[in-house]
């Protein structure tokens, strides 16, 4: 059998026993900052501005809530069922769609929609990144296929960055089947390394904080 | 044994527009990596950090093997183990039997380059489609990629216009942005169709079962979790012990390869999705490659190799690579770690030349982000090489002529001798270089040797002349200085 033939090929060239103990690996290299919440806010608000992302600092939900209507302006979104959304309103503005459980209706609705509007599990400070564990309230599409992102997101969940958050869950999968770190706008630069945005997934990304 | 391919390496170093096309792409990109590693004092710790997880990992590989497949399995996800590019293509061809699949999304891999996966589905009537833009771009103009990260970057947006009117039939355009938002509505079509998408792998996760996919474009994540069974193929020596290694390694990857601190996005996925979850693909492979790395790993000093983690950055930094560009390079892997991989997967007489055309000016291994000595290596192949030819009964004239050379160094009056007679053999200005050598020196093996180099003149006092005329004016003079001293 293939497995057993490149399991003995690798011990071969090693010098190794089967079942062998590996010895102790190098020490994780994990650094958290201590940065306040406000500071943390800000950083995040220049790293994604950067990317050409924007970053909304929302006085309410009601604030919240008024943005996406400011950004959804006649146009069609779909939302998430993530219960914070619920709570800021969002499913009750005109032309957004919610609460879909079925993976094709999701789909198609994703792949005509504006705006995905979803929350996200945490967010890094440093780099301006969201993100986003796939659940029975978080869909892995509406992230991805409108050409719009809408994330609005309580503000307790920005972490300083990668190290704070692999502390915080040391193993991802344990929580979702899928996690995605995302940073910015997607992007291309592969013709003459001109920067292109929304090649596959949103062109545009949005995030307000609650 | 393929000789140096001489017309080809020609035919790139003539056209100028490619060679501006390949200079400016790996001009930019060094530029992002260096603004984006200065600012960051830890980046050397990180390096190093980055190594030595990379050496714990492949000198006990075959544990954290069988971890990261009982990790996958305990999630639902499937493990196949593949010798040779032939056991993999072919799991994926009865795969694809069985369950009906006739059409294929896929997201940059090197790994499937390798085996050349495409080819072989194609030959099912199977469609398989690249989605990375610039893979994309290549498979329509059927073209192998021309660098690691950036594949089709001696395409130019007017190459880009001429495929996509002839491959896809659309009006002719020229703008990258227009060009970009084609593909985009071409593959997205493909995206929502497919019922089998295949990606590579940047890390698996030996702690957590789990996949690592970074990009920018977002057609890995589509890849991975619009169809309905996900294939992840990736070699072996891809495993890392934990997730929590990845503070390590995002932060170099990214910064090395395109000047970013984090891509756009990284994909961190264990198995299908689970009960309750919406979408999600509802079955997940692993294939597990070896074709040759096991080779590479039993050579203790060379194993290194396998640290690389596809970062491209040694090809920017490479003046070779930066006048010969990709396609001039015997496999898919091209540039430094393609000149040390090559050699070790297929062995080192099939392209002989390949470790020696390098400048051993050593900027690939001072930017490589897990610190493989490459120019180390390097030497040690073309050592190897020398040896294997040598037992072959080759490199006779060059055992001569080191011989001869030996010969001469050992008999101190037959050397003076000898290099009392250059300045008389070559009659040129002194502090003029001899760009004509003189034409009885063209014999022969030595003709192509001196085609390509000039000879200093010989002064018109060596070094033994000079010495002795020194020592003769000084001795007095210094023999009182000594006195003094005493």
């Amino acid at each position: 059998m293939s497995r057993e033939a490149v399991l003995h090929k690798v011990r071969t060239a090693l010098g190794r026993a089967p079942g062998q103990s590996p010895g102790e690996p190098p020490a994780v290299r994990i650094r958290i900052l201590k940065i306040g919440i406000e500071q943390r806010i800000q950083q995040f608000r220049e790293a994604i501005e950067k990317l050409n992302g924007k970053a909304y600092q929302a006085d309410s939900k009601l604030d919240a809530r008024a943005y996406a209507e400011r950004l959804l302006a006649g146009k069609r979104g779909v939302a998430s069922s993530a219960p914070f959304l619920m709570e800021c309103g969002i499913p009750s503005i005109s032309g957004v769609v919610s609460g879909l459980t079925d993976r094709l209706a999701l789909r198609e609705a994703c792949a005509t929609c504006d705006i995905g509007i979803t929350s996200a599990d945490y967010a890094l400070a440093d780099t301006g990144t969201l993100v986003m564990l796939s659940s029975a309230e978080e869909a892995r599409m509406i992230s991805l296929l409108p050409p719009c992102h809408l994330a609005v997101v309580p503000r307790e969940r920005l972490l300083t960055g990668l190290d704070e958050l692999l502390d915080l869950l040391p193993v991802p999968s344990d929580r979702s089947s899928s996690m995605v770190l995302v940073t910015g706008p997607s992007r291309t630069a592969d013709i003459e390394q001109i920067l292109v945005r929304g090649v596959h997934g949103p062109g545009e990304i949005h995030v307000v904080w609650v | 044994m393929n000789p140096i391919p001489v017309e080809s390496l020609h035919k790139t170093l003539s056209d100028q527009s490619l060679q501006t096309a390949i200079y400016d792409s790996t001009a930019r990109l060094m530029l992002k990596r260096r603004n984006a590693v200065t600012p960051v004092p830890e980046f050397q710790e990180l390096r190093s950090q980055a190594n030595r997880i990379k050496q714990h990992a492949i000198e006990n590989l075959d544990y954290y093997l069988e971890q990261l497949e009982q990790n996958v399995m305990r999630r639902g996800g499937k493990v196949v183990w593949a010798r040779d590019a032939a056991e993999a293509v072919g799991f994926v061809r009865t795969l694809c039997k069985d369950k009906g699949v006739r059409r294929i999304v896929k997201s940059k891999s090197m790994t499937t380059e390798e085996i050349e996966l495409n080819h072989e589905l194609e030959k099912d009537r199977i469609d398989v489609v690249e989605t990375d833009l610039g893979e994309y771009i290549l498979q329509l103009a059927n073209e192998k990629p021309y660098h690691i990260v950036a594949p089709a970057l001696h395409k130019t947006r007017f190459d880009v216009a001429d495929i996509f009117t002839k491959e896809l039939g659309v009006e002719r355009e020229e703008v990258i942005e227009k060009q970009t938002m084609i593909a985009r509505r071409v593959l997205r079509e493909k995206f929502l169709t497919a019922e089998m998408g295949i990606t590579g792998a940047n890390y698996l996760i030996a702690d957590s079962g789990a996949v690592v996919l970074v990009e920018n474009e977002g057609n890995a994540r589509l890849s991975s979790s619009a169809p309905r069974i996900q294939i992840a193929v990736a070699g072996i020596e891809k495993v890392i012990p934990r997730a929590q290694d990845l503070v390590t390694f995002l932060k170099v990857l990214g910064r090395s390869a395109t000047g970013q601190p984090l891509t756009v996005y990284t994909s961190f996925l264990s198995g299908p999705r689970r009960p309750g979850e919406i979408d999600g693909p509802e079955e997940f492979y692993l294939l597990l490659l070896d074709n040759g790395r096991t080779k590479v790993l039993a050579d203790k000093n060379k194993r290194q190799s396998l640290y690389c983690i596809r970062c491209g950055a040694c090809l920017n930094h490479c003046p070779v690579y930066r006048k010969i560009g990709g396609h001039n390079y015997p496999w898919v892997y091209s540039g430094p770690i393609g000149a040390i991989l090559s050699p070790q997967f297929h062995g080192v007489t099939q392209n002989p030349w390949l470790p020696f055309a390098s400048s051993l000016c050593g900027a690939c291994g001072e930017v490589c982000p897990v610190k493989i000595e490459i120019p180390k290596i390097l030497l040690e192949l073309r050592s190897d090489i020398t040896k294997a030819q040598s037992t072959a009964g080759g490199g006779g004239l060059e055992r001569f002529a080191f011989r001869l050379f030996a010969f001469v160094m050992r008999r101190p009056g037959l050397y003076r001798f000898l290099t009392g007679l250059a300045p008389r053999m070559f009659p040129g200005k002194q502090g003029e270089w001899l760009r004509d050598v003189p034409s009885w020196m063209k014999w022969g093996p030595v003709t192509g040797w001196l085609s390509q180099r000039d000879l200093p003149p010989p002064p018109e006092q060596n070094f033994r002349e000079m010495w002795r005329v020194r020592q003769r004016q000084s001795r007095p003079e210094r023999q009182r200085q000594s006195s003094e001293v005493r």
